[in-house]
């Protein structure tokens, strides 16, 4: 194993220092105004009940819950992450909120509240079955080769509002669903594998999540099938003093391949609001996830008041041989992020990559990083991790990697690069390995670096403003990770990496 | 078109005064190159016109088209016109060289109220360009400067210069590192983008680039100020005797 920590340590610079305020610059802040339904405040069996019967759940699926909420009680919150976390008083929240008027489930986009429609539209992301994210708006026409389609399920506060090009996706064989419908349309394939990845007791959110998942998205991609569009789930949070938690399960059976991704919004407001999701992936013999996550909860404001929680379980279980999993994740928003997507590697041949960006500004503070767990033999895994602090925000790379013992011939690559805008952020990188035979390796690279002065003043002279010059320098930084994305959302990707360092200089 | 007068400035870090007095005016369409030993402040000058922080004006003036230059941010200067050919051009990973040109174009014309051009105009641009200084499309494909040769990274210099039609060209020793072909090619580039309201500021230390650059003044600068004017028969004299005669000069202005 070769252990190659380098710092590089570029001139500090004064004005970068100085971090103006950000407020209000959060562009999806906006709540809707609209009649919303809540469970009774706080958490007991009987809000448990009440949430499975709005779900119209079978029997075995409350029990399911129950048994989670009766572990959860036992558990207790996690303090291991270099986080500071108010304390949280889980019986001061809601568990669930639904617009009034989706007491019905609508059978058909047609049917959705157009104010719910409005919302999602002003996100950048019509509920109508068009070709394309009108919020990615290709800049470069040249390098775009041709618009694919990508279906939506919409999931606003506790429940799924709509998915979009289902019948379409049926008739490839593929299941992309709410997983409240899943739950009665395909109770087989979810009980198969629901927390058969992350179970119940699995960690303190997660045996949360587990007794009061509200919703989610389903998705089956059955064997040999390659999906002919890109999947995406799109979370809202607009409901006040409420909680998200939503369940995500995707399945790729023998020799399929799904693209997935995930974005994430919520109003802006002055008290905190926690996120608790799972997410489970399961990915047979010869086939392939890509999961990307744009995450841009808000992320409180430049005093630190408000913003999500973000305490979020994903993981994907290669149980097949060569199958292949991969992580992209963009994370810019939430006041808290914890979060720690993994990969099991069962499967011999199975390979796992994780590429990340985080980006704390402000009082911002993330913990994140991966697990990779090698167990099959001839296993590889490929960690690129790019954290970038500003303002007074803690950004922490967290990550294991761990090759068993008989998880002969195994890779790691690891490379953790940070960089600090100003000087009173902090950058942490926390590796851990653990190698249990002699004929693996990891490799492990990590740098830290300050953004150049010299560069600064080489773009700005050519015409170019700070702020800008900043975003343009700091997605040259993440390069690597933005080209992981599938390309409709790198572009949205490298605006978000400019608007969340907005102020970061000056 | 510019207008330096008195200019006396120091480090921001240590109390160090570099420019120690230095007056210059510079005319629409003139060449004028700066001469000097190592050490003798032309690139903080440069630096210093291009405004770049760390330095401190204890003293006197520049005026640029008869406004106050010091005044203006670094990107209001360069959008003004003003452009600096960089002694070390810099490396930015990750920033493709056509993003990198196209941001910094359209940055400009966004200041100066002007229209973005589109991607199309922009490539026809930036292509024909490329093709004169004989820069490859694979070289332009790559991160600004990133891997670049000290050569390669001059041409790219002057690339950007055409790119941008700046009204102000300071060339700061442009010439080094350039092989004689290269320099061939430099100077076209520079020569074909000479007009009656452009002008240029060459530092060097080489006579040899005004033969291809020709000088209608040239300034020896010692110890922060410029000690000598001539045409361009004083670079040859620079060229066969050294400094010798000029540091005297500096020492009797103290
Ligand atoms: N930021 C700085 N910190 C410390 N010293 C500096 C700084 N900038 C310039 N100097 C000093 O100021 C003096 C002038 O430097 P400058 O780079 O302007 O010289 P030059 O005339 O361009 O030299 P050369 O011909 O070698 O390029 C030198 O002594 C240099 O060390
Ligand atoms: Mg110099």
């Amino acid at each position: 194993m070769t252990d190659n920590y380098q710092v590089r340590d570029v001139i500090d610079k004064e004005t970068l220092s100085t971090v103006r305020s950000v407020g209000g610059k959060y562009k999806y802040g906006f709540s809707t105004d609209i009649e919303t339904e809540y469970a009774p405040l706080g958490l007991n069996e009987d809000i448990v009940k009440l949430i499975s019967k709005k779900n119209d759940e079978p029997e075995w699926m409350l029990d399911w819950r129950l048994k989670a909420y009766n572990r959860w009680k036992k558990l207790k919150q996690p303090d291991w992450a270099l986080l500071k976390i108010p304390e949280i008083d889980f019986q001061d929240q809601y568990y669930y909120a639904r617009p009034a008027n989706m007491k019905e489930k609508p059978k058909s986009l047609d049917e959705v509240d157009p104010k719910l429609l409005e919302t999602y539209s002003k996100l950048g992301i019509p509920l109508t079955e068009q070709k394309k994210l009108a919020g990615v708006i290709e800049e470069n026409p040249e390098e775009m080769s041709e618009n694919r389609k990508v279906a939506v399920d919409a999931v606003f506060d506790s429940v799924s509002v709509g998915t979009t090009f289902k019948e379409e996706l049926k008739s490839a064989g593929v299941i992309f669903c709410s997983i409240s419908e899943a739950i009665k349309e395909y109770p087989d394939l979810v009980k198969k594998y629901l927390g058969s990845v992350v179970p119940i007791s699995d960690n303190f959110f997660a045996c949360l999540n587990a007794a009061v998942f509200s919703d989610g998205s389903f998705v089956y991609i059955p064997e040999g099938v390659r999906c002919p569009m890109e999947l995406s789930t799109y979370f809202r949070i607009n409901a006040e003093n409420t909680g998200q938690f939503e369940r995500t399960l995707i399945i790729a059976d023998n020799s399929s391949y799904v693209s997935y991704l995930e974005g994430c919004t919520a109003p802006q407001r002055d008290e905190s609001q926690l996120h608790a999701a799972v997410v489970e992936l399961v990915i047979l013999d010869d086939a392939e996830i890509k999961y990307s996550t744009v995450q841009n909860w808000f992320p409180g404001d430049e005093n630190g008041v408000g913003g999500i929680y973000n305490f979020v379980t994903k993981r994907a279980d290669c149980r097949g041989r060569n199958s292949k999993v991969m992580w992209t994740q963009v994370e810019t928003g939430s006041a808290i992020t914890w979060k720690y997507p993994s990969c099991i590697l069962k499967g011999d041949n199975s390979s796992g990559e994780f590429y990340s960006i985080a980006i704390t500004n402000n009082m911002q503070q993330a913990d994140t990083g991966t697990k990779m767990i090698h167990l099959g033999k001839n296993t590889n895994s490929r960690i690129v991790s790019k954290g970038i602090s500003a303002g007074k925000a803690q950004n922490t790379y967290r990550g294991l990697v761990q090759i068993g013992g008989k998880s002969q011939y195994s890779r790691n690559f690891t490379q953790c690069d940070s960089l600090l805008i100003g000087n009173k952020c902090g950058a942490h990188t926390v590796p851990y390995i653990d190698i249990n035979n002699s004929s693996a390796r990891a490799e492990h690279e990590a740098t830290t670096s300050k953004v150049d002065e010299d560069q600064l003043f080489y773009c700005m002279q050519r015409g170019i403003g700070e702020e800008d010059a900043v975003a343009l320098i700091v997605n040259g930084f993440c390069k690597e990770v933005l080209q992981a994305l599938p390309m409709e959302f790198a572009m949205e990707a490298q605006k978000l990496v400019a608007i969340s360092l907005e102020g970061s200089v000056g | 078109m510019l207008k330096i007068d008195n200019l006396k400035v120091s480090l921001e870090e240590e109390d160090k005064q570099i420019i120690k007095g230095l007056s210059l005016s510079i005319n629409p369409g003139e060449v004028h190159a700066i001469m000097g030993p190592n050490g003798s402040g032309k690139s903080t000058l440069s630096s210093v016109l291009a405004g770049k922080d760390g330095y401190v004006v204890n003293n006197g003036t520049v005026k640029f088209d008869g406004s106050d230059l010091l005044d203006a941010e670094v990107e209001e200067r360069a959008a003004l016109g003003i452009f600096l050919a960089f002694q070390y051009p810099i490396e930015i990973p990750g920033v493709g060289n056509m993003n990198f040109l196209r941001t910094a174009l359209n940055s400009q014309r966004k200041t100066r109220g002007q229209e973005e051009l589109n991607a199309a105009d922009f490539l026809k641009l930036v292509r024909s360009i490329a093709k004169d200084l004989e820069i490859s499309d694979e070289m332009m494909k790559r991160p600004v400067n990133v891997g670049a040769s000290g050569g390669e990274k001059k041409r790219n210099e002057i690339l950007q210069m055409c790119l941008l039609e700046p009204r102000f060209v300071i060339l700061d020793e442009t010439d080094s590192g350039l092989d004689v072909d290269a320099m061939k090619l430099v100077s076209r580039g520079v020569n074909n983008f000479l007009s009656s309201s452009r002008s240029f500021l060459v530092i060097t230390h080489y006579q040899r680039l005004l033969n291809y650059i020709v000088p209608d003044f040239v300034h020896i600068m010692v110890d922060g100020r410029i000690v000598k004017t001539g045409d361009k028969k004083l670079a040859l004299h620079v060229e066969e005797t050294g400094y010798k005669d000029f540091l005297q000069l500096g020492k009797e202005k103290h």
